[in-house]
């Protein structure tokens, strides 16, 4: 616990419409060397803004405040030419959408190559060496083909694949993973994990994954972080949150779980739908869904509070859900 | 790739257009008014005459007998002799030609040049100030007519400032170029406007893109992105819309080669067609068709190779 942080993200707000709509609010995390932290909620709860703030990477309608610390600067203030450096060379961003992420007009191998253009010393023909190597390192069979062919003529496990292969060109040391798998069968997403695990070993990088899929957390991640509503509500250890879960959040999420070998349970999945941005409630934005809500849930945003090293929780009635139990 | 067959399918897709190219002007120029033997012997001329003239040149037969016949030389490159200029067709337009195709080249070239980099500023600095000099100084040029801003042109840096010729072709390339400054920048203006438009609008539509944002994740330069990821996948819809416009852009050289006194093939087409020139209007209606199919090939050309999803 004494290791330093790779990432440390302090109080990062993230506004739309001229601040009117806050998408991420007041979010702060840590990940460690070689650490998978899991982002976790529903749709909708801010987690690809939340990376994309980290990258800098908002359009002109959003305005991001706080702190990004990596390798002692700050991403948030630091300079364009800097921030390049640090874009797809140290910290990567695999995109949540493989059909519209990669460039349609383009070959493979160019938008490959770019990438190692613009964070090696390369020359031209080490490039397509290692080029036609990361489409291998991915799995994608007959490289030296396929490197010529476009978008359009992958399938999107394949074109996840690719956009894997761009990520990992500039040997990056985290690597931000917005649901890598979502969208993807069954069988190829554990192949995918398994790769970015394989590589977390390998290179020993750091991942923030996304996901909805808290088995996908359960099987890859050291940590976790839920988010809703643009806050993140709890943090801690996978083996900690999911044994004793103690945002009644979180644990509506565990008990919407299916369950190896048993039907999904719909007794705990959470009534209702998260809140648009216009609309979050007042006081707890959860409280309009939650079984465990009282008075003060109503009047006042609870504050993340540690309960142990690394393990915070924003619930004011988190001794009742601890009490209450995993669902899983 | 694809591209060969691609093109071979697209070449052999010209072959239908012509022959539709050849059967309009044969019925067209047959529905002119007057008839050519009036128009070589004057309107007083005797019936025995008249005749001569029409079998001479092959009228008094049937229409599909005439047709056949047409086809056949075109497609051998005679087209027949000019009954005022007593030439060989297929000689005036060799003569002609080239001075329009040159003027709509440099025009075309004009206004790619003032509308990419001004879509550009305008589609990046989106409502603001820049964006809406650019966009009135385009709704002027847009507005104005081809003939009034050429003379405007003629007689501001013709005339008044002596910069350039007030007409005429000159001798020599470079002379040719130095005097078909003027009227191609009059020709060129309103196609400017109108690419302008629709690249800064395509720019708008790509800019905010996921692949764009993916290529600002990986670290690239911004003039790298601009140029690579934005600018090509912007210039698809521009590229279809130019090719559309070269058809405008010749109709309109017929205009500026009156006002800059321009010996190409507008004014050969003007005076033929006032001189009753059957032969020479064919010929040249024929040519010019053929010319814009071509740049309609070569638009889908370039298309195919800007986003390879088209040849397919
Ligand atoms: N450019 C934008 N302008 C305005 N609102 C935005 C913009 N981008 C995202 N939002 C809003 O911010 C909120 C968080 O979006 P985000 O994409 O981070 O959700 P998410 O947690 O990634 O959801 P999902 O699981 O569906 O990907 C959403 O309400 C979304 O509508
Ligand atoms: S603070 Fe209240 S409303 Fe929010 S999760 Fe805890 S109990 Fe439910
Ligand atoms: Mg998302």
């Amino acid at each position: 616990m004494t290791q330093a942080p790779a990432l440390e993200v302090r109080n990062l707000t993230t506004t739309f419409a001229g601040g009117r709509l806050t998408a991420v609010n007041d979010v702060s995390f840590t990940v460690l060397p070689g650490e998978v932290l899991g982002l976790v909620g529903e749709s909708g709860s801010g987690k690809s803004v939340t990376l994309r703030s980290i990258m800098r990477l908002l359009p002109a309608s959003g305005a991001v405040s706080g702190h990004v610390r990596w390798q002692g600067r700050d991403i948030l203030t630091m300079s364009d030419a800097d921030l390049r450096g640090v874009r797809g060379g140290q910290i990567s961003m695999i995109f949540q959408e493989p059909m519209t992420a990669l460039n349609p007009v383009l070959p493979v191998f160019t938008q490959i190559e770019e990438n190692l253009k613009a964070h090696t010393d390369l020359d031209r023909a080490a490039r397509a060496a290692r080029a036609r190597d990361l489409m291998d390192l991915v799995g994608i069979p007959d490289a030296a083909r396929r490197l010529k062919e476009y978008p359009h003529q992958f399938s999107g496990g394949m074109r996840q694949r690719v956009m894997i292969a761009i990520a990992l060109a500039g040997n990056p040391t985290l690597l931000l993973a917005d649901e890598p798998t979502t969208a993807l069968d069954v069988t190829i997403q554990d192949q995918i994990l398994k790769l970015i695990l394989d590589l977390r070993d390998e290179l020993s990088m750091s991942v923030v994954l996304v996901t909805h899929d808290l088995g996908v957390v359960a099987a890859t991640c050291d940590r976790i972080a839920v988010m809703y509503a643009g806050r993140i509500v709890e943090t801690g250890t996978v083996r900690d949150v999911f044994a004793q879960p103690a945002h009644a959040y979180t644990r509506g999420l565990l008990g919407s779980v299916p369950h190896a070998g048993t039907e999904r349970s719909m007794l705990l999945s959470i009534e209702g739908t998260p809140p648009p941005l216009d609309r979050i409630p007042a006081g707890c934005a959860f409280n309009p869904r939650c079984d465990f809500a009282t008075g003060p849930c109503r009047a006042r945003v609870p504050v993340l509070e540690d309960l142990a090293p690394g393990r915070s929780v924003a619930c004011f009635n988190r001794t009742a859900v601890t009490a209450a139990g995993s669902p899983v | 790739m694809h591209l060969a067959s691609f093109i071979v399918r697209r070449l052999l897709q010209l072959i239908p257009t012509l022959l539709f190219i050849l059967i309009v002007v044969f019925v067209l120029v047959r529905l002119l008014p007057g008839d050519p033997a009036s128009a070589i012997l004057g309107d007083r001329a005797l019936d025995a005459d008249v005749e001569r003239i029409n079998r001479e040149l092959g009228l008094d037969r049937s229409l599909p007998v005439q047709f056949a016949v047409f086809a056949k030389s075109v497609a051998t490159g005679n087209l027949g002799n000019s009954i005022h200029l007593k030439l060989p067709v297929a000689e005036l337009i060799a003569a002609r030609l080239p001075i329009t195709i040159l003027l709509t080249v440099m025009a075309a070239l004009i206004a790619v040049l003032f509308a990419v980099p001004l879509a550009f500023v305008a589609a990046l600095r989106r409502g603001r100030a820049a964006d809406s000099v650019v966009r009135g100084a385009f709704q002027v040029g847009l507005s104005m007519p081809v003939f009034y801003l050429g003379l405007i042109l003629l007689t501001v840096f013709g005339a008044r400032l002596g910069w350039f010729p007030v007409g005429g072709y000159g001798d020599g390339f470079l002379d040719h170029l130095y005097h078909l400054f003027l009227p191609a920048l009059t020709l060129a203006l309103s196609l400017s406007a109108i690419l302008m438009r629709n690249l800064r609008a395509a720019i708008i539509g790509v800019i905010d893109a996921e692949y764009v944002q993916f290529a600002r994740a990986k670290g690239l330069r911004p003039r790298l992105i601009l140029s690579r990821h934005v600018l090509r996948n912007a210039l698809i819809s521009t590229v279809a819309l130019f090719g559309l416009s070269i058809g405008t852009l010749l109709g309109g050289a017929v205009i500026t080669e009156t006002v800059f006194a321009i010996p190409g093939a507008g004014r050969l087409m003007v005076d033929s067609i006032y001189g009753r020139d059957y032969p020479v209007v064919q010929g040249l209606t024929i040519a010019l068709a053929v010319l814009v199919s071509l740049t309609f090939l070569l638009t889908d050309l370039v298309q195919a190779w800007l986003d390879p999803r088209v040849a397919r």
